[in-house]
């Protein structure tokens, strides 16, 4: 998985409906507050993943991921969860983001996924434990601290592999 | 029970990095003394402020990329000796490894000189940012 090109992690951009908003560059505007709730969702089914010792939520969790990679967090089924059921609770200035920086972390949230998935099938313990893991502590720290995964990682991959 | 332990484990370790996350990013720090070399308006591709220049490296993946822009171009608005550059990371790589940039947003403070006095990592917290140019501009 190449993260490069985030022009190639939007390519479902054409399909989107012409009312959703833009930034200079483009890029779909989304409501920040919804890969955050959606976050809280992701912790909850790895939490059963490794509760349950189990691949259901897990996969579950990798086919979320793929959808989120591809279409973008918007695209969701938690993100359709947001939308309709708590949207409407909220109140106050609606607090906008690039849908660039989630997209990423949905697409290291599915590399994590597919490790995971492959150490439950293969039945290596250790790999997937430490995956679904990295997983959990990723989407915990988004939802609980805000955390930019792109912020954080996205430079340090480009230095360490791109001359 | 105990499956919940790997659980409990991760979430308690996130929450340790979390919590030093916060109080991190987004504090103005002065820079060691011992990495200071003068930048110029050739290698960052912008005109240097007489009085202080922010050097931006932003990127893609950022959402505080975009309000960290915002913040600057706000509180230096009406300071024509303070000039604000923001950098492609992605795209300035060796100019990233020279300068040690591990993320961003991250926010170098120039003096006059172009010699590197603080740097900041995620979005600047606004009094902290001013405090910062009042030191430069003194």
């Amino acid at each position: 998985m190449t993260f490069e090109n985030p022009i190639a992690l939007t390519s479902g951009k054409s399909e989107m409906a012409s009312t959703e908003k833009k930034n200079e560059k483009n890029f779909p505007l989304i409501d920040a507050r919804g890969p955050r709730f959606g976050a809280m969702i992701t912790v909850l089914m790895l939490s059963l993943t490794l509760v349950f010792d189990s691949a259901l939520p897990l996969l579950v969790q990798g086919v979320v991921f793929m959808i989120g990679a591809t279409f973008g967090p918007q695209r969701t089924p938690y993100a359709f969860i947001f939308k309709r059921l708590i949207k409407p609770l909220l109140r106050g200035d609606v607090p906008t983001e690039d849908v660039r920086p989630p997209q990423f972390a949905q697409a290291v949230g599915l590399v994590f996924a597919i490790f995971a998935l492959l150490g439950f099938a293969s039945g290596s313990d250790p790999l997937f434990l430490i995956a679904t893991s990295m997983a959990l502590a990723a989407a915990f720290l988004n939802a609980a601290f805000n955390y930019c995964l792109g912020c954080e990682m996205y430079l340090l991959l480009t230095r360490a592999f791109k001359r | 029970m105990e499956r919940l332990l790997p659980v409990v484990i991760v979430l308690a370790l996130a929450s340790a990095y979390g919590l030093w996350y916060r109080s991190s990013r987004g504090r103005v720090k002065n820079s060691a003394r011992a990495k200071l070399i003068a930048l110029d308006a050739k290698t960052l591709g912008g005109e240097l402020g007489e009085r202080a220049t922010l050097v931006q490296f932003s990127s893609a993946f950022c959402t505080p990329c975009r309000m960290t822009r915002t913040l600057i171009t706000d509180v230096i608005t009406d300071m024509p000796d303070i000039r604000h550059i923001d950098i492609d990371a992605e795209s300035h790589l060796d100019l990233v490894r020279r300068l040690d940039i591990r993320s961003t947003p991250t926010t170098l403070f120039l003096d006059g000189a172009g010699i590197e006095r603080g740097r900041a990592i995620g979005a600047p917290k606004r009094n902290e940012l001013i405090e910062a140019i009042t030191a430069l501009k003194a």
